[in-house]
């Protein structure tokens, strides 16, 4: 057989099931885009490369399979690097495949050049520099490997362009490798863990991404149930649990509930599963905690022991531990402890919106939406205090259904991340909760949603501030407000409206969440613009670099 | 330079241009020591060994785990009985 290297890829990629691209041409990948033109592929055009990067994000966040976007060398990679970054502190698969100049101007200073290798090896989980076409044989499948096993994570593929147009001859298609299963879980410990569990006063479930990724939510309460133990989550651990279980105290962290964040510091024992103690989700962290011994579970062994010293610890896959744990926990009813946590829970109520007070208050509009969609909805968020009102207030009823950018925090992110999350789950609607200042680091991506007509809304809580910012310069830094306010603020939804999609301003209307609720039974993109109070604070809070008892409101 | 709490970390990674960028970034990025860093070819010249010179404080446990999760490590061993002193027999070099 003799294929150019183009060829190899998108034949590999057609191979692996990837159907759809997010991405944009550029003069050092157009041998790439010769090859996807004669491919069954579906090609997404970005409007900028962060976009192509979040809205690959989007597909790969929402199925949990690795997902692809495409970018031209120099300024079209130095685009990307947000997105990617943004997967490795997320563990996102994402594989990234840029142009790069021919391997004979590498080192020149030549037109649209820049280190891409060099830029991406601190966020990606790996990279590659291709020297040859026949290498790409290799390093793809192993790319894939990489980014789906053990902890996922993006792999950058940096392709010079006579590498893409090198005719290489072979003979036959590597295959893919199946993501290996890692090590196994000693009897023993287990035994152990299920004995701490068991003598065990205080006991609390904190749970992160890692249930999800590991496809593990029915076994997560299946052990709570068991053991009659609470559980807490981490804002990326939404959706493995509903909300409505009776043992669910809700979020810990910063913008936690109260009582999450009081129960969790009660006990004596915490069984840390698929997380890595993130300092949003424990405050202060000398303070985390004091008196429980933490059994840490994460498939990641460098997570151990990195931030909160583990009492006892598993490097395992959690449905692997979880699927043996269940069996050796006992049963137990835990009254007393339980008791302690509704009383807890009851004596600190949580936030909702003002009865009879502002229509357009964030918390009301978020109770609105819920009410008008289906509950396996895909939500998506941008970053700021729209985020930490979602995350508070929204039932996220299923696994990959809220996708927001936690390690990271990158404003810009729900919008593609929406496209992407669209385009993957034809069958869901996705709604993208956005601030006015996040909505404009990509509202490139109109143009996008112009083409691509997915099913999705854009929910803009338009305050004309930096939300967040301003609420720490109040809060935190004497009133002194810089930079956080917008002298002007644009017509968003006519901007839309240009852009060509439906849209509706709810300050104009005479019955806004009558008009919410039929804008969101649109089968097509729309538009929605909420004004908000720039006055209005997220609360509860913990203020950044104290404990989480230290809660604010 | 003094040897005292210091030990070896010997390393066999995939031999490429950026597998240096790889090994020294993450110490870099991580804000761990790097005192020392001696490195070569091996066999056919597809992998190469590495040996850090690195001093054993809390963070040394981190800095095992950070490395083996690299793609290109393929194998690490701690090297308790190194001679340290060949590091320091480096500076006959300048």
């Amino acid at each position: 057989m003799k294929y150019s290297g183009a060829e190899i890829i998108v034949h590999l990629l057609e191979k692996k099931g990837i159907d759809t691209i997010a991405g944009i041409p550029g003069s050092a990948n157009l041998p790439l885009y010769r090859a996807l033109h004669d491919s069954k592929i579906k090609h997404v055009l970005a409007r900028h490369e962060q976009g192509a990067g979040f809205i690959a994000q989007g597909m790969a966040r929402s199925t949990g399979k690795a997902a692809v976007c495409f970018a031209t060398s120099g300024p079209g990679a130095t685009n990307l690097l947000t997105a990617i970054a943004d997967a490795k502190l997320d563990s996102v698969p994402v594989v990234a495949f840029t142009g790069q100049v021919a391997t004979s101007l590498i080192g020149t200073d030549a037109f649209q050049e820049i280190d891409t290798y060099g830029l991406t090896i601190p966020i990606t989980k790996h990279n590659f520099l291709v020297r040859s076409a026949a290498e790409l044989l290799d390093v793809i499948p192993e790319a894939f490997r990489i980014a789906e096993t053990g902890r996922p994570g993006p792999v950058v593929i940096d392709v010079p362009k006579d590498v893409q147009q090198q005719v290489c001859e072979f003979g036959q298609w590597p295959g893919f490798h199946e993501p290996t299963k890692p090590q196994v879980i000693e009897k023993q410990l287990i035994d152990k863990i299920a004995q701490a569990i068991h003598y065990a006063v205080k006991p609390v479930i904190m749970f992160g991404a890692g249930i999800i990724e590991s496809g593990s939510c029915q076994l997560l309460r299946l052990l709570a149930e068991k053991n009659n133990i609470p559980l807490t989550s981490t804002m990326r651990g939404l959706g493995a649990i509903s909300p409505e279980h009776p043992l669910y105290v809700g979020m810990i962290g910063m913008h936690g509930t109260k009582y999450a964040n009081r129960i969790t510091e009660e006990a004596d024992l915490i069984l840390a599963l698929g997380l890595r103690f993130d300092d949003r989700a424990t405050g202060k962290v000398s303070e985390f905690c004091r008196n429980a011994q933490i059994i840490h579970v994460d498939i990641d062994k460098a997570e151990i022991n990195k931030i909160k010293p583990a009492f006892m610890s598993v490097n395992a896959d959690l449905h692997d531990f979880l699927s043996l744990l269940i069996p050796s926990v006992d049963k137990k009813e835990r009254r007393e402890w339980l008791d302690e946590c509704y009383e807890t829970k009851d004596a600190l109520p949580y936030v909702v919106a003002p009865l009879n007070g502002d229509v357009f208050h964030p918390l009301r509009i978020i109770d609105e939406v819920a009410a008008s969609i289906p509950a396996d909805s895909i939500i998506t968020t941008d970053v700021g205090q729209h985020q930490m009102w979602v995350a508070m207030k929204y039932p996220i009823t299923s696994p990959r259904t809220f996708l927001t950018s936690g390690g990271l925090g990158t404003m810009g992110f729900g919008v593609p991340t929406a496209i992407g999350a669209a385009l993957a789950n034809p069958g869901k609607k996705v709604v993208a909760f956005s601030g006015d200042g996040s909505f404009m680091m990509n509202m490139q991506e109109l143009a996008t949603i112009a083409d691509e007509k997915p099913n999705m809304a854009i929910l803009l809580f338009n305050n004309g501030t930096l939300g967040l910012v301003r609420q720490q310069q109040e809060l935190f830094f004497d009133k002194k407000y810089i930079g956080s306010k917008f002298k002007s603020t644009p017509d968003f939804a006519g901007i839309a409206k240009c852009f060509g999609l439906k849209s509706i301003d709810l300050e104009k209307v005479s019955d806004p969440l009558g008009a919410l609720h039929e804008a969101l039974q649109l089968n097509e993109p729309v538009f929605i613009n909420v004004p908000v109070n720039a006055d209005e604070n997220v609360f509860p809070m913990v203020p950044p670099g104290a404990a989480n008892k230290v809660m604010i409101d | 330079m003094k040897q005292k709490n210091h030990t070896v970390i010997e390393l066999i990674v995939n031999n490429h241009p950026g597998v240096m960028s790889h090994i020294t970034g993450l110490f870099s990025r991580r804000g761990y020591n790097l005192e020392g860093i001696l490195c070569g070819a091996i066999g056919q010249g597809a992998t190469s060994v590495m040996f850090l010179l690195v001093r054993k404080n809390e963070q040394y446990q981190q800095v095992l785990l950070q490395l083996n999760k690299l793609n290109d490590v393929i194998e690490l061993k701690e090297r308790e009985d190194y001679d340290h002193t060949v590091f320091n027999r480096i500076g006959d070099l300048f």
